[in-house]
Parts: C-alpha cells; sequence; structure tokens
C-alpha cells in the first residue's frame, strides 16, 4: 500500500500510534489498534453503532477519516468509565435495564454523553434528537430515554453536593 | 411506567429472594462499559478475512464463473467456487435438539447452474487483509444468463408459471378441519370476507453476521460466531464432510437476533476457508451482506371469511392463506403451521377451516422471525375482529370479549392449553390504560386500536425438544451455571443465574453462567421459539433442585429438623421460622465437600413429547403451552399528508411468573418497537426479485423520534409451565403490536388500508379513493 502514513491517535487519554492507509476510518483504525468496543453496524453513518467523542462531539467513526482525527481527543466508552468505576451514565443504563443486546450501547452511552454535556437537564426533545442517529434494535427507546434522564440527574447532583 | 399484578397466590412454602426482582442483568456491566466480547471482536494471528461474491440477479443459468484474476491478485490466499466443492448441499430446516428426522430441505453452498435468489453465494474469498479481499470481489466474472423468474407466490401457483422448486412450487399446504362450517356460515346472520397482505421484514439486529474459524490440534474446526443456535455444527460437519465431532461452535454474546440468527448464516463459508488454507479466517457481513444474506420475515396474503350472529357470536371461520417461502424451503413448513394453528387467535371458533399453504418464488428466503407466522395471522385476524364489529354495529371490546377462548377451553386444533388464559384481562387493562382521549386537531384525527394475542412459548411437541443444564456450588459457595444456551440479549443468561441462585440460596453476583460452546457446555437447544427461558430455565431448576435437596439434607441432619424446616437465603442456612438456627452457606459446602456430598447436577428437561397433527383435520398438540395479552395503542393520522404518529403504546401481557421484570419489560418495549416499524414504515422494495432497499436509510425502522414510552402492565397468573409457573414474553412482546397500529389508524381515518406496511401514500390512496367513490376502501 503506497498511500500510508503512520500516525497518533490520541485515544481515551493515551497516545496510540499506526500505520493506515488514507481511505482507512476512524472505525476501523480504532478496531485495529485494539479498541474493539467501538462497533460497527452499517458503515455508513446510519447507524450510530460506531459513536465517539471527538473533541468532546459525538460523531460516526465510520465517516471519519483516520488521518483526520489526528491530534483530536478521541473518547470511547471504554473512556468514560470501566467495570469497577462506571461513569454515570453507563451506571444509570446498567441499573436501568437499558442495555439488551448491547451492540448499540457503545454508540448511544457516547450520545448520551454528548447530550448532557451540551443540555445538564435535557428535555425530552433533547434527548429523542440527540439519539435519533443511534439506532437500537431490542429496547424501544423507552429505558434509553429514563437512563439518559436518570443518568442526568445524578451528574446535576454531583455538581450541585461539589 | 410499569404495574406488576400477580393475581394468583404462589405455591405456599415459596418465598422468592431472587426470581421478580429487577435486578441488574449479569451481562450489563461489562455492555455498557464496553467490555463485553462479541463474536466480532475476536482476531487471531496470521488471520485471513473474506469476502462473498453474490449473484446480482434473482434468477439465471451460471453460464461462466472466472476467479482467475481474483486468485492471481497479490495477497489473495484462497478464492473457491462450486466447482471446488464435492456436491453437497445444506440441509435448511430445524436446527437444535430435535428428536425427529429432518425433511429434505437441501440448498446449494455455492451457486452450480441455478440463480434462484439476488444474492445467493458464487464464490467465497480469502485474502490477507480486507481491503485485498475487497478488490479481489470485482475481479469475479460471472456470466449469468438470466431465467424468466418468478415473484408473486400466488402466479407462482399458476398452471405455466416458473418452477423454482420442484414439482409445482408448493413447498408446504397444511389444514385445519373442526366442526361444521357450512352449517356455521348458515348460521349465521353476517359474513364478512376481508383478505389482508402483510410484508417481507428485515431483522436488522445491530450487528451483521459475524465469525473466526479455525482448525485446531484435534482437527476440530471451531467456529466462533454470532448464532442463536450452536447446534448447527450438525449439519456444518455433515455439509463439509466431517463427523460431527469434529465442529464445535463457541458462541458470543449476540447482538441481537430475532429469529435472523437461527440459520446458519456465516458457518460453513468460514468452515470450508478455514480447512482450505489451514489458517484463522474471518467472516464480517457488511449491512448490504446482512440485507441479501439472510432469510426474512415471510410476507402472507391471508383471506378470512368469517360468520356471525347480530349478537356478536362467531359461528364459522374460514381462513386461506399463502405465504411467500421465496426460494428455499428454511423454515417455511413450521413458518406455516404456527400460521395454522394460529389463525382464529384467542377466540373459540368450534366450526373452523384453515387452509395454508407456503409457495416457492425468487423472492429472498424467507424463514424464522420474532412471532415466526403466528404474528402474521394475528396481523389479519385481529384486523378481521374489528371489520366484523363494524359490520354488526358492536362495540370492538364488546365482539372480543364475546368470543375469547376461556381457560379449560379447546383452541383451534382442539388441544385445550394446561395454563390460564386471560386474554379478558389483559385487553381491558390495556385498553383502560389509553386514558383519556387526545383531542384531534386541524387535518389531525385520533384513532385507537387493541391487538389480542395466542402465543406459543415452547417448540413444535412433535419435535421432541430437550435442553440440558449442569448447576454447581463451589468450595466457597459460588455458583457455576453450564449450559448451551445463547443469549441473544433478552437476558436468557441472566435469568438462569437468577433461578440457579433462588434456588441454591445466594444472590446474583454469585453465580457465572457458561454458555454457548457446543463441546463443552450441556446442549441446551435453540434460543428461539420462546423457549429459552421455558427449556432451559426449567433444566436449571431442576438441577440446582436437585444440588439444593442434598445441601438441605445435611443441613437438617445438622439441625437436627427434617429437610422441609430449612430454608436458605443471602448466603445462609437456616431453620425456616427460627433464623437464629442458622449457618453460612459456605459451611453447609465444606460439610458436603469433606463427606463427598455431590454439589453438582447435570439435568435435562423435557418438553412434551407428541406425534404430528392428525394430517386430515390439524388436530392434535402442537405447542407445549401459549401466551395471552394484548397491546393497545392511540395514533394521530394526518389527513392531508399520510403521517401516522403513535402517541400511546401500552401492552398487557400473562407471562406467568416474571423472573426479571426489567427484562420483561425491556423485550415488550422493543417489541412495541418491533411491531410499530412492521405496521408503519418497514418495507423491503424488491424489483424482480432484488433488494433496492438494502441500508438503514433505506430501510425505515423507528428511531428515537418515533417511539413513544411503551407501558407495560405484567400480570402473572403463575400458571405457565415454564419455571415457576413462567410463560415465555420474546415473541408475544411483538405479536399483537402491528394490527393494534392498523385498527388505530383505520378508527382514525374510517377507512382501511388493507395491505402493510401502512405508509403515508397507502393512507392518501385509500382515502382519495373513498372520497372518490364516497364507499369505504373496499379489499382488492
Ligand atoms: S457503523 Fe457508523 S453509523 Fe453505522
Ligand atoms: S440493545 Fe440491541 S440494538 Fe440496542
Amino acid at each position: 500500500m503506497s498511500n500510508e502514513r503512520t500516525i497518533t491517535l490520541r485515544v481515551n487519554g493515551r497516545e496510540e500510534r499506526g500505520r493506515f492507509p488514507a481511505h482507512r476510518t476512524l472505525l476501523e483504525a480504532l478496531r485495529e489498534i485494539g479498541h474493539m468496543e467501538v462497533k460497527c453496524g452499517c458503515e455508513k453513518g446510519d447507524c450510530g453503532a460506531c459513536a465517539v467523542l471527538v473533541d468532546g462531539m459525538a460523531v460516526d467513526s465510520c465517516l471519519t477519516l483516520a488521518w483526520t482525527a489526528e491530534g483530536a481527543e478521541i473518547t470511547t466508552v471504554r473512556g468514560l468509565g470501566d467495570l469497577e468505576s462506571l461513569h454515570p451514565v453507563q451506571q444509570a443504563f446498567a441499573d436501568g435495564g437499558a442495555a439488551q443486546c448491547g451492540y448499540c450501547i457503545p454508540g448511544i452511552v457516547i450520545a448520551a454523553k454528548a447530550i448532557i454535556d451540551e443540555h445538564p437537564e435535557p428535555t425530552e426533545d433533547d434527548v429523542r434528537l440527540g439519539l435519533s442517529g443511534n439506532l437500537c434494535r431490542c429496547t424501544g427507546y423507552t429505558k434509553v430515554f429514563e437512563a439518559v434522564s436518570e443518568a442526568a440527574a445524578v451528574i446535576r447532583a454531583g455538581r450541585s453536593g461539589q | 411506567m410499569t404495574g406488576i399484578t400477580s393475581e394468583a397466590p404462589s405455591r405456599p412454602n415459596v418465598r422468592f429472594r431472587q426470581v421478580g426482582r429487577p435486578l441488574t442483568r449479569t451481562d450489563a456491566p461489562g455492555k455498557v462499559a464496553g467490555r463485553t466480547p462479541y463474536a466480532g471482536d475476536y482476531v487471531m494471528p496470521d488471520m485471513l478475512h473474506m469476502r462473498v461474491v453474490r449473484a446480482d440477479v434473482a434468477s439465471a443459468r451460471l453460464v461462466r464463473l472466472d476467479v482467475s484474476r481474483a486468485r492471481a491478485l497479490q495477497g489473495v490466499a484462497c478464492a473457491l467456487t462450486a466447482a471446488d466443492l464435492p456436491d453437497r448441499a445444506v440441509s435448511t430446516d430445524i436446527p437444535g435438539q430435535v428428536g425427529r428426522k429432518r425433511l429434505d430441505t437441501g440448498q446449494q453452498i455455492l451457486v452450480r447452474e441455478r440463480v434462484r435468489y439476488f444474492g445467493e453465494p458464487l464464490a467465497l474469498i480469502a485474502a490477507e487483509t480486507r481491503d485485498v479481499a475487497d478488490h479481489a470481489l470485482e475481479l469475479v466474472e460471472a456470466e449469468l444468463e438470466p431465467i424468466p423468474g418468478v415473484y408473486d407466490p400466488v402466479e407462482a401457483m399458476q398452471p405455466g408459471a416458473p418452477i423454482v422448486t420442484e414439482p409445482d412450487n408448493i413447498v408446504a399446504e397444511r389444514r385445519i378441519r373442526k366442526g361444521d362450517v357450512e352449517a356455521g356460515f348458515a348460521e349465521a346472520d353476517v359474513i364478512v370476507e376481508n383478505t389482508f397482505r402483510t410484508p417481507f421484514q428485515e431483522h436488522a439486529f445491530l450487528e451483521p453476521e459475524v465469525g473466526l474459524a479455525w482448525v485446531d490440534e484435534n482437527d476440530v474446526v471451531n467456529i466462533r460466531v454470532s448464532t442463536q443456535v450452536i447446534e448447527h455444527f450438525r449439519p456444518i460437519a455433515d455439509a463439509i464432510g466431517v463427523p460431527h465431532n469434529k465442529v464445535r461452535i463457541r458462541g458470543a454474546l449476540v447482538g441481537g437476533g430475532f429469529g435472523g440468527k437461527e440459520d446458519l448464516t456465516v458457518e460453513i463459508y468460514l468452515a470450508l476457508l478455514a480447512r482450505r488454507t489451514g489458517r484463522p479466517v474471518r467472516l464480517e457481513y457488511t449491512r448490504e451482506d446482512s440485507f441479501v444474506g439472510h432469510g426474512k420475515r415471510h410476507p402472507f396474503v391471508l383471506t378470512y371469511r368469517t360468520g356471525v350472529t347480530r349478537d356478536g357470536r362467531i359461528t364459522a371461520l374460514d381462513v386461506r392463506m399463502v405465504a411467500d417461502s421465496g426460494a428455499y424451503v428454511f423454515l417455511s413448513p413450521y413458518v406455516l403451521l404456527y400460521a395454522l394453528v394460529a389463525a382464529p387467535g384467542p377466540y373459540r371458533v368450534d366450526n373452523l377451516d384453515v387452509f395454508a399453504r407456503a409457495v416457492a418464488t425468487n423472492n429472498m428466503f424467507t424463514s424464522a422471525f420474532r412471532g415466526f407466522g403466528a404474528l402474521q395471522a394475528c396481523a389479519a385476524y385481529e384486523q378481521q375482529m374489528d371489520e366484523v364489529a363494524k359490520a354488526i354495529g358492536l362495540d370492538r371490546m364488546e365482539l372480543r370479549r364475546r368470543n375469547f377462548l376461556k381457560t379449560g377451553e379447546p383452541m383451534s386444533t382442539g388441544f385445550v392449553p394446561p395454563s390460564a388464559i386471560w386474554t379478558d384481562r389483559c385487553a381491558e387493562r390495556a385498553w383502560a390504560a389509553l386514558g383519556e382521549p387526545t383531542p384531534a386537531r386541524g387535518p389531525i384525527r385520533i384513532g385507537r386500536g387493541i391487538g389480542c394475542y395466542q402465543q406459543s412459548y415452547g417448540r413444535l411437541t412433535f419435535l421432541h425438544d430437550t435442553s440440558e443444564a449442569w448447576v454447581g456450588v463451589e468450595m466457597d459457595g459460588t455458583v457455576v451455571v453450564r449450559s448451551g444456551v445463547t443469549d441473544i440479549g433478552a437476558g436468557q443468561v441472566s435469568a438462569l443465574g437468577q433461578i440457579a441462585v433462588e434456588a441454591l440460596g445466594t444472590t446474583l453476583d454469585n453465580v457465572v453462567v457458561y454458555n454457548s460452546d457446543s463441546a463443552v457446555t450441556p446442549l441446551a437447544g435453540t434460543t428461539t421459539a420462546t423457549r429459552a427461558l421455558y427449556m432451559t430455565g426449567n433444566a436449571v431448576k431442576q438441577a440446582a433442585e436437585a444440588v439444593r435437596a442434598r445441601l438441605v439434607e445435611r443441613a437438617a441432619r445438622a439441625f437436627g429438623v427434617a429437610p422441609d424446616d430449612v430454608d436458605m437465603g443471602f448466603n445462609e442456612v437456616f431453620v425456616a421460622e427460627r433464623p437464629d438456627r442458622s449457618m453460612p452457606l459456605v459451611e453447609l459446602v465444606r460439610i458436603c465437600g469433606a463427606e463427598g456430598i455431590h454439589r453438582s447436577e447435570l439435568a435435562m428437561f423435557r418438553a412434551p413429547f407428541t406425534d404430528f397433527l392428525d394430517p386430515e383435520t390439524g388436530q392434535g398438540q402442537a405447542h407445549p403451552d401459549y401466551a395471552y395479552g394484548a397491546h393497545a395503542v392511540e395514533v394521530a393520522v394526518d389527513v392531508d399528508t399520510g403521517e401516522v404518529e403513535v402517541l400511546k403504546s401500552v401492552a398487557a401481557h400473562d407471562v406467568g411468573q416474571c423472573i426479571n421484570p426489567a427484562a420483561v419489560e425491556g423485550q415488550i418495549q422493543g417489541g412495541a418497537q418491533n411491531g410499530q416499524g412492521y405496521a408503519l414504515s418497514e418495507e423491503m422494495l424488491y424489483e424482480e426479485g432484488r433488494l433496492i432497499t438494502p441500508s438503514f436509510s433505506e430501510y425505515l425502522m423507528p428511531t428515537a423520534m418515533d417511539m413513544p414510552k411503551v407501558e407495560c402492565i405484567i400480570l402473572e397468573s403463575r400458571s405457565g409451565v415454564g419455571p415457576y409457573g413462567a410463560k415465555g414474553i420474546g415473541e408475544p412482546a411483538m405479536t399483537p403490536v402491528a394490527p393494534a397500529i392498523a385498527n388505530a389508524v383505520a378508527d382514525a381515518i374510517g377507512v382501511r388500508v388493507f395491505e402493510m406496511p401502512i405508509t403515508p401514500e397507502r393512507i392518501v390512496r385509500a382515502l382519495k379513493r373513498r372520497d372518490g367513490t364516497g364507499r369505504l376502501d373496499s379489499p382488492a
């Protein structure tokens, strides 16, 4: 492959290097360097399973070229929290039964985080609009809506408590 | 929003400590943390990447297939065509733990001479990288000479139609005859006849089909794959020509199934190339592959003719069904059987004639999908109930009330379901929960509809279904469950854990369930047919209770009381009513360990075994039992644009006994979404068998913008044949949704659209037709 370049990606606060051709999407690149938590559902920007935060904005990593993400702060679902230290969004999804097969969840949790960052007290419309690019085939969204509201409340309470 | 009503008393000495509580599922933390590996997340050193070359027409003769340029491309390890394979077919019918011989339902693995559907696999490519595999795909040259095809099942039955399946395209034909239909119609005051059409539907699980295969040191082909059915190791072994013990399926948590991962998907292609190349191979379908690569829901044409008296008593029912089986048989005969048995719905019909046929076409093959034929029947019988009510001027709830099948009464096949039939209370509760009507304004009309249903859980009883599970207690009091069951997202594994810890007196954080490995976990059968909880739940309960009995017996001796007086819970063993006399569970386990008391058990649960239904009359037992319930909706329809918005969506189901209420609600809410898409927006458009909507931007599922919050009303009759009286909820959750929506739309605009999905165009057309002729839309 002629048109390859070694780039540095900053993922979940760590610098990681990989050699990719110009057409390699951020989704493929992240999975190639081991970030299997980023899921592929369509590679066309239709489903949101591949969503990550790029400098705080939720984007479909399948529509982003890896080269263009150099220098940006990339956050995947694993960057939010881990099993022993779940992020309030992750905790609300787990406790509220919002994850069924879970395949959409890495993307939906990222979208939820972005919604709450932008609207600390999200209205139902904020939540629906913010999730409109994330398909889920299992849950019917009811518990997802509830989990996002719950997470926002927990985060607000945490802020005011500090 | 949820209410749970348990109206029947639980058995006296059962006090649930784990079962029935909305516990956080064992799989939830890993999933929300991004730590759960799915089948596509496994990689191996030296792994090859596969692609499938597909036919781009639906009916053709393969004149020439040349893979030489693909083979010559640098980085291509293998390009395989039918010419490289012995002439083996793969059986496509009933998988799993089946005690009966399968039908002859062979499908060619790769096209040899004849292409029968759009996307049928022609060749397999394995290459060093995905990029190279993609490139090689384009270098394959296929010369396909079109042959006239047939794309409509009714046309496919006409004399002279192109033949897809010898001799006459009819792949299955079934009948129920009960009572005296002629006399029943003679007794009727009014006869109502309508024809309803239901569409193809795509499962659209978010995780496309994916797997990884390698040959191990014992010459066993290992396949890590996203599947509902690990027992496919048998047909895979048959297809590649090795003994059954030389194929091992290791599942993973599945990223959605809904029936779409019930048939074989990528397994045989992986097995062939892993053996051929001697290297690990990975195959992940693109979304487009997924759209054309697995079977769809059967479209049905259903004609219902109902005889009814003025006071609303159904005197006779005659039903004709035609299902599109597509190019291969797959599960069509079974889907048809479900539709047949479900034909009258949850109503008492003593004079019944049902005639159903599944017909081959050059459309995409059709197979299992949540609801499995019974759902298509429900789409028709519930719309028909509203039409009958209208015809005799009776309230549609009242018509239903007067005809509901009651507990202890015989259903369509003459079989009396062993459990409670609570359709009536479910319907009343769902209907009442719609609350105050939303006011209409301007072009927005408001309508309401209900769908009631009967849906089996557990497989057809003539299949002689079994399920095994192993349960053991470790020396520190933790619990291990081993069972082959696959978890497709509904929390199957977590529910099994809950049942095991209930019996063994501990808590859900103390159990690990190993599942989905055809070589090392006891085979539990498929996660299909709403059977996982019923079958494997019972197997786990049997195994866990056998272990419990031995532990309790030893504890009773220690306490000097009778075993019946000993209870266990929250890691303590104690004398019932005397909690001061207790010991830690771990201590009891140590005693048992030291004394050689067996702390594990392998159990097999057997469903009822029956013969096939009477071939002439269709009478007999078809399933172990049935679930009943109702779904009610309120919709807003814009009569200018035809847009439909679902405003309220309420489900009321008798689930027998909740194992985990949160998981039950999740199933119900997901079913509501799946059914809403089926009713309103999900449309697979085919042109001469070619799918022209192979993406999520063309095939429109309900999004977060479209779904109302779904309200769940859970009733517990504790009468089911599952563990603790549980029934099943996986399929029932979806079955009544679409007709409820169709009835609500008809209620809103005063005219019925007889074909799903009920798109804005169809609504506008129906309104125009009515306004143009001054008559209600009438069926073709
Ligand atoms: S995989 Fe990126 S949006 Fe579907
Ligand atoms: S939980 Fe399965 S797709 Fe969302």
